[in-house]
């Protein structure tokens, strides 16, 4: 795959969707195409974050180790992006990322990551968009993970 | 406040004193033994220049005096001939003359003179070069003999002295200080007797003529006899100044080069600047005065020379017209006069360089004097190097400084040699100096130490050396390779004389008696020093075998694996490595097939194009050797030109080139100049990409065809860089990969023979000089873009090294690697891994290390102090700890407080309540 083509791959991701094409160009020239094989992870739970992906093919389970053991909480396909938020905000690694088949993506480092949003604001405000949809989902998980607990702990009230 | 009033003001108050606090013992040492003196320095150098000089020339000096004399009749000769051929040869008139038996004419007689005269010439001639040949092999046999003395002294030293003088005084000593000595030798004898002589003769002469005259021409020598020494002393004065401070320059240069980091992070370079000229004006000062002195002296002798003749002409003329004088003796003594100022003149400049040469040899030969050396025995090998056993018993050791701070004080204890003990104490607490007492390396003020009840000072230091093992926290190594460090404690002295080819066999045997007439040491470098039996193997086979044992031991062996994956290997001078490393190679390759992960790996295929190598690589399909292939100047090399034209690539490639030079434009264009991007994913530097944009715009114009020559070779130098895979420039397509293959094919096949040695060209079936060991098995690039290759590669590649049983010919390689100036090129836990094996090989009966694992960290400590326990089961080892709790795994533990021995026991006993041991564990 040429840079010709990653470059139109990158376009069609909404994440970079607002930034000019000379822009997602050079952010193509200095990404990195790396191949994971089926299994292998692209990053893991409480590792330092280096980098974000965007997957260009196959596909990727995003997994939470918790002490109840491992729950996957999302399946990533193509034209996805992984691993933003932690070189975003330098904290560990929130999840596992592990290829289900066998996955290629482009690797962009986080000094070019963090190079594109200082010099791009619409980037910035593009994630910002992303993740406040991001928020909004959680919380709607959450509510209704509530009132799911409400509702089960009211079923059980009665039986005790 | 009441209380405060009552209080004696601060300063009435008597001072504490540190004798207060810690009461010295009366009589230290042992009672009625006098103070420890310096025994009569046998190997003192002379005193006075003069005195080296007779004592190591005299023979010298009295031949090339009795050479002078033998040369004086013909001198004499030669300057008498030219008035006999005037005289009697051309305006005489009673011939035949009769020479030599003959009679002659008047014709043939001036023949005969002049060919005589001729004769004189050359013999006189062969007379000055004989002198001065052998005036300057007495010079410069001298000066070796006084730079061997003086490297000599300084290996004598006592280690506490390199902690006062720095080497820079050092080194222009011993190198260019004492150059002119060389010269002055040579002359020291000869020239004043030679000068004096003649000066004398003429005298002689013109006393001989008149008298008067005679005593008119020397009249004002004891004026100038008695004013030059006194002008002379004061430059004596300065020249002494001139030299010091121009070691004080020394000093400072390197305290400034070694300083350089603190100079830049605390903004000191103006403040040094200024030091350094406020030094150099001093110098300036001190040179303009010298000069100054001299050519006055100068002046005065040249003003005395002209006033001789002053006399001549008022006293001779007076003489002549009262006819006492007649006016052709005048003439003479005038002549003879103008033949007198040269040999004055340079009696006068000889006594300037001789108290120049007598001020440099005294102000050397201070900085080595006896008190600051040890006993003379360094160099003593003794009939036989005994094992060191028994108790080793230190009875009031201590050790003063000259302040008389007591830094060890009165320590005595008693230890069987062969158990394990730690030495602990705080920062300043003596145990530093304990450990270097318990080597030998520094000599108690007063007490001993003894073993087996034999003093170690009075062991040859030749058996101290060899018996006694010690690493301090800074290790030295010596440049040249890591095996070289090794051997290094095993070479004490040549064991096995080198083989020569007869004719080299006898220019040795000339050096070596040169060296001996120079009293150098006459030993062999070449020989073969090697003690293997020392460490305990037989030859160089088993001693590698050792030496991976001790590296083992020492948590150093994967370092130097490490090293040896990265280093370069001369399959002509282990063979039997290299085609291991093939057969490596090969199955390498089966196991990445089996396993499935070829990918990972992109071996090199003369019939396919790499893509995760660059296009250079790919057209050369070999490692440059010389400058002429190098990667980065392909582009203009006028061979890959005409191959690239043959193949009908170059415009292609220059096109390419246009291409990445586009699109680096369009990327770039934007970024600040210094952005590191630029650095680190740019073919093309900030500072080039105008005139990249330049050559752009000609192209657009002139199309690639009308290009200037430069201009072609900076886009081509573009594509040679990009690495398909990494690069992704769909220029770079299967077509294009394949032409480049043709070129290489016909790159291969044309290159004129006397470039062959210029590259080294891939080969499946070959080891690869040119690359590192791990290139070799590898074989190819390892692939950009899948993710596990970093990882899993080294590991695939050691098991298969391991595998073939090739992990000690690894090893091998590694101990080749150079380690650098200092050992620089190593870590500084690398260094301290490397000293304590250097130290374990030998074999010592105990060995003393005094911090020696400070910069390792804990587990690499820990590995360490677990691999030399093993090791020296059965034998003596101190060790002075940075770390109390390390003290655990000892026999033994010495703890030192302010210089005295605190404690002393078992770790499990000492570790109680209040005791020292407990609170400096506490404090680790």
């Amino acid at each position: 795959m040429s840079l010709e083509q990653e470059f139109e791959l990158l376009k069609r991701v909404p994440f970079f969707a607002d930034i000019e094409p000379a822009k997602l160009k050079l952010l193509a020239f200095l990404s990195e195409r790396v191949a994971f094989d089926p299994g292998r992870p692209l990053m893991r739970q409480g590792d330092a974050a280096d980098a974000a992906y965007v997957l260009i093919d196959g596909e990727a389970e995003v997994i939470a180790e918790t002490p109840e053991g491992p729950v996957t909480l999302a399946t990533l396909g193509e034209n996805e992006v992984v691993g933003e938020i932690a070189i975003l905000c330098d904290v560990p690694r929130t999840a596992t990322v592990r290829a289900k088949s066998r996955v290629v993506a482009l690797r962009i480092s986080k000094e070019s990551f963090m190079h594109m949003i200082r010099e791009f604001p619409n980037m910035a405000v593009s994630i910002m968009c992303e993740l406040a949809r991001r928020l909004e989902l959680t919380n709607q998980q959450l509510r209704a993970a509530v009132s799911e607990l409400k509702r089960a702990s009211k079923a059980a009230a009665p039986s005790s | 406040m009441v209380s405060r009033a009552v209080e004696a003001p601060r300063s009435q108050r008597p001072r504490p004193r540190l004798r207060d606090f810690f009461p010295l013992r009366k009589g230290s040492g042992r009672a009625g033994e006098p103070p420890v003196k310096p025994a009569a320095d046998a190997n003192a150098l002379e005193p006075t220049i003069y005195r080296f000089i007779l004592k190591y020339s005299l023979p010298q000096q009295l031949t090339l005096l009795a050479l002078t004399v033998v040369s004086f009749p013909f001198l004499y000769y030669s300057i008498d001939l030219p008035k006999l051929i005037i005289n009697k040869a051309i305006s005489g008139h009673d011939f035949p003359q009769s020479l030599l038996g003959l009679d002659l004419g008047q014709t043939e007689y001036l023949m005969a003179l002049c060919f005589i005269f001729l004769f004189l010439v050359l013999i006189n001639g062969g007379f000055k070069y004989l002198v001065n040949r052998f005036k300057n092999q007495v010079g410069e046999r001298m000066l070796r003999r006084f730079r061997y003395r003086l490297y000599e002294r300084m290996l004598h030293f006592q280690v506490s002295r390199f902690h006062q003088t720095s080497s820079a005084q050092i080194i222009p000593m011993i190198t260019s200080e004492c150059e002119e000595l060389g010269n002055f030798i040579g002359e020291a004898v000869v020239t004043p007797a030679f000068q004096g002589g003649t000066l004398l003769t003429i005298i002689l002469f013109m006393f001989m003529q008149n008298p008067v005259l005679g005593a008119a021409a020397v009249a004002l020598y004891p004026l100038q006899g008695y004013v030059t020494p006194r002008l002379q002393r004061r430059i004596n004065r300065l020249r002494r100044n001139r030299v010091r401070a121009i070691r004080e320059v020394a000093d400072r240069v390197q305290e400034s080069s070694s300083g350089i980091v603190d100079i830049l992070s605390n903004d000191m370079a103006k403040l040094q600047l200024t030091g350094f000229a406020h030094l150099m004006g001093r110098i300036y000062d001190i040179r303009f005065e010298i000069d100054r002195r001299k050519y006055f002296i100068k002046f005065l002798n040249n003003f005395i020379a002209q006033l001789t003749p002053f006399f001549f002409f008022s006293i001779g003329g007076y003489l002549v017209i009262t006819e006492r004088l007649s006016l052709g003796a005048l003439v003479a003594v005038l002549a003879a006069y103008k033949d007198m100022s040269p040999p004055w003149r340079e009696l006068l400049n000889f006594y300037q360089v001789k108290e120049s040469s007598r001020i440099k040899y005294e102000q050397i030969i201070e900085q080595f004097e006896p008190d600051r050396v040890i006993s003379p025995r360094l160099l003593e090998e003794p009939e036989k190097v005994e094992p060191l056993a028994g108790d080793l018993v230190a009875t009031n050791l201590s050790l003063v400084e000259d302040d008389r701070t007591r830094i060890v004080d009165s320590v005595s204890f008693g230890i069987p040699l062969a158990s394990h003990t730690a030495i602990i104490g705080q920062g300043n607490s003596g145990k530093d100096e304990l450990a270097q007492l318990l080597a030998g390396l520094i000599e108690p003020t007063s007490g001993r130490i003894t073993i087996g009840g034999v003093d170690l000072s009075k062991l040859p230091p030749a058996t101290r050396g060899r018996r006694i093992g010690y690493v301090g926290a800074t290790p030295y190594l010596f440049a040249g390779s890591l095996h070289d460090n090794f051997l290094l404690a095993l070479r004490h002295r040549p064991l096995r004389p080198a083989e020569y080819e007869p004719a080299a066999e006898r220019r040795r045997e000339s050096e070596l008696n040169e060296a001996r007439k120079a009293g150098n040491i006459d030993f062999d470098i070449a020989a073969d020093w090697a003690d293997y039996q020392s460490a305990g193997v037989v030859d160089e086979k088993e001693l590698l075998a050792r030496l991976a044992e001790v590296l083992d031991r020492l948590d150093f062996a994967e370092d130097v694996y490490g090293f040896g994956l990265r280093s370069r290997l001369d399959p002509e001078r282990n063979p039997e490595a290299a085609a291991g490393f093939l057969k490596a190679r090969k199955s390498l390759a089966a196991r990445l097939l089996a396993e499935g992960i070829t990918g990972l790996v992109e071996t090199f295929d003369p019939e396919r194009y790499n893509k995760n190598a660059s296009l250079a690589e790919n057209l050369l399909f070999g490692s440059p050797i010389g400058p002429a292939f190098d990667y980065d100047a392909l582009s203009s090399n006028s061979y890959v030109e005409h191959v690239l034209a043959e193949v009908g690539l170059a415009d292609d490639l220059i096109e390419a080139g246009r291409k990445v030079a586009a699109t680096m434009i369009e990327l770039f264009a934007d970024l600040p100049a210094g952005h590191e991007f630029f650095e680190r994913y740019g073919f093309i530097g900030a500072d080039e990409l105008p005139e990249y944009a330049a050559i752009l715009a000609r192209v657009g114009k002139a199309g690639p065809q009308g290009l200037a020559k430069a201009d072609r070779t900076r886009l081509l130098s573009l594509p040679f860089k990009v690495v398909a895979a990494r690069h992704r420039f769909d220029f770079l397509d299967e077509a294009l990969q394949k032409r480049v293959i043709a070129a290489r094919g016909v790159f291969r096949a044309e290159l004129p023979s006397e470039a062959q040695g210029q590259i080294a060209f891939f080969d499946p079936e070959r080891y690869h000089a040119a690359a590192s060991v791990q290139d070799n098995i590898l074989f190819g690039k390892i692939a950009y873009g899948e993710a596990e290759a970093p990882a899993r590669i080294p590991k695939v590649l050691k098991e298969v090294i391991d595998a073939l049983g090739l992990r000690p010919k690894v090893i091998e390689v590694g101990l080749d690697t150079e380690v650098g100036s200092g050992g620089a090129r190593l870590s500084l836990a690398q260094r301290q891994k490397a000293a304590i094996a250097r130290a374990v090989l030998k074999r010592p009966d105990y060995l003393v290390l005094n911090e020696a694992t400070s910069a390792l960290d804990g587990p690499a400590q820990a590995a360490v102090m677990r691999g030399l326990i093993e090791e020296f089961r059965g034998k003596g080892l101190f060790w002075a700890l940075h770390r109390a709790s390390l003290a655990r795994n000892f026999d033994r533990v010495l703890v030192m407080s302010n210089g005295k021995l605190q404690e002393e026991g078992l770790a499990s006993e000492l570790d109680r309540k209040g005791s020292l041991m407990a609170l400096l564990l506490a404090a680790d």
